[in-house]
């Protein structure tokens, strides 16, 4: 990779990016499967069958992690943006560490949740 | 590109010839044990290659005028040592990146000199001559986060590490929103308010991501990135208040 | 970007951070049985609770995604503005019937 790309905080924008575009593709498909509720439980059930097949599953579990990638990530940002903080040369590689750490975490947690 | 072919005692350099289009031509050139980029270029062009062009004026990093890609890293070239770049005898020389090639290594800075005024960047004086100068504490908050973002040489080695300009050319970039953000600061800058409204244009400081290209590369340790969130950071509260006196 | 979209985007961001934790937290907490509409549905049904964070949980998003995706294809495509500020703007007005219709189907 191009050095001027393969560091932390470069990455970590990459990341928060992608992981968005993602969640947005999914989103309007998330919404379409919770309106099969108004024909009633039953409708949404036929649908949420789909969900105990294996390769959905593991789709269900990147969305998850996405969702925390993107959720940890855009903390970071929010607080590099808005937080004051004494002035220190490479701010913007801050907090790069526990982001990853917490976002492995919660993909773990729905793993061994569902297991 | 020609075959590079290593003698001992020599270094293999690569360096760019022609404009957008061109190509790396291979030189080698005596290996000694003080000696700058700058300094192999120039001893290229003495020696080698009469009609390599290539920019430099001060040769003591105050200028700004020497800036090229050396292996893939924006650098001021009259201030990096061969010994912390050389890869395996190996040194290739572009010129900076993100800016019209005009020859050799010479690229065309009016895209960058643009931005400057994109950002707002020209002091404006409210005081004439006749005037008593400004009495400004210079341990004052706002002084002192004029102060951090001074001394930029305009060399556009963050232009040239940034991302976002890669990608988006109308982006102002960090030199030009670390100006705007020692614009902002300074209280005898007439035209604050102006300058503060073209930091938040479209295409403005909201663009950066923060990737800190430019904080790592700027080779007088400026910090443009940081000057950046600090724009950021006004966007609720608008323009901070003057000092109180 | 320019100065009323960021603070648009940042301010949705800040309002999403501490739903999207909710969120989490229920999903970690309702995965584990397997998922059930009768399950979901008797959580979300009439409760007003419920019903505002979700609504809250929508119209941020519908904020949120499009302004962020109208940066990036500023920056990794070459499309027209306007051709990218209408695609961006149809796509939160997507996003915010959608999501409506979904919370109004659950509540
Ligand atoms: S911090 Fe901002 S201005 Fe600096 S290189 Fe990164 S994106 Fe560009
Ligand atoms: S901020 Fe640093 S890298 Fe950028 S133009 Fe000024 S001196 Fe060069
Ligand atoms: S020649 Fe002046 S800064 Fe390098």
């Amino acid at each position: 990779m191009h050095p001027l790309r393969s560091h932390k905080s470069y990455l970590a924008s990459i990341g928060h990016r992608v992981s968005g575009v993602a969640l947005a593709v999914f989103l309007p498909f998330h919404f379409l499967l919770l309106s099969t509720a108004i024909n009633g439980a039953d409708a949404m059930d036929e649908y949420l069958t789909l969900a105990e097949m294996l390769p959905v599953k593991i789709a269900e579990w990147g969305l998850v992690t996405l969702l925390a990638a993107h959720l940890f990530f855009g903390i970071r940002v929010l607080l590099l943006e808005f937080t004051h903080w004494p002035r220190r040369i490479n701010r913007y590689a801050a907090w790069i560490v526990p982001c990853t750490i917490a976002t492995i975490l919660i993909a773990t947690l729905f793993i061994i949740r569902v297991y | 590109m020609t075959e590079p072919k290593t003698k001992d005692s020599h270094l293999s350099v690569n360096v760019w010839r022609g404009g957008n289009e061109g190509e790396l031509v291979n030189y080698q050139v005596p290996a000694r044990e003080n000696q700058t980029v700058l300094d192999v270029i120039t001893e290229i062009q003495r020696f080698q290659q009469p009609d390599l062009a290539y920019r430099f004026a001060c040769r003591v990093g105050v200028c700004g005028s020497c800036a090229m890609t050396v292996n893939g890293l924006p650098r001021w070239t009259c201030r990096t040592h061969i010994k912390k770049v050389v890869d395996n005898g190996q040194l290739t020389v572009e010129p900076l990146r993100n800016l019209p090639r005009i020859k050799d290594l010479v690229c065309d800075l009016e895209p960058f000199i643009d931005t400057w005024k994109k950002a707002g960047a020209p002091f404006s004086g409210s005081r004439t001559r006749y005037d008593p100068p400004a009495n400004i504490k210079p341990d004052s908050p706002l002084r002192q986060a004029a102060d951090a973002g001074l001394q930029c040489i305009n060399c556009a080695v963050c232009y040239s590490a940034c991302d976002v300009v890669h990608w988006n050319r109308d982006y102002v970039g960090p030199a030009a929103l670390n100006r705007a953000w020692t614009l902002v600061n300074d209280v005898r800058h007439a035209k604050r308010q102006e300058t503060f409204e073209k930091a938040f244009s479209e295409n403005g400081c909201q663009s950066c991501h923060s990737h800190g290209n430019c904080t790592r590369h700027c080779p007088i340790q400026l910090n443009p990135s940081e000057s950046i969130t600090g724009l950021k950071k006004m966007v609720f509260k608008g323009l901070p208040k003057e000092d109180k006196k | 970007m320019n100065r009323y979209l960021f603070i648009a985007q940042r301010l949705s961001a800040m309002i999403l951070a501490p739903l999207v934790i909710i969120h989490l937290g229920l999903i970690l907490y309702a995965v584990s049985d397997g998922l059930s509409g009768a399950e979901i549905l008797s959580r979300t049904h009439g409760s007003w609770a419920w019903a505002s964070f979700y609504f809250a949980f929508v119209l941020s998003v519908a904020v949120h995604a499009p302004i962020g995706i109208r940066n990036i294809l500023k920056e990794w495509t070459s499309m027209n503005q306007a051709i990218i500020n209408g695609f961006c703007l149809l796509f939160g007005l997507m996003l915010l019937l959608l999501g409506i219709r979904a919370v109004t189907s659950v509540v």
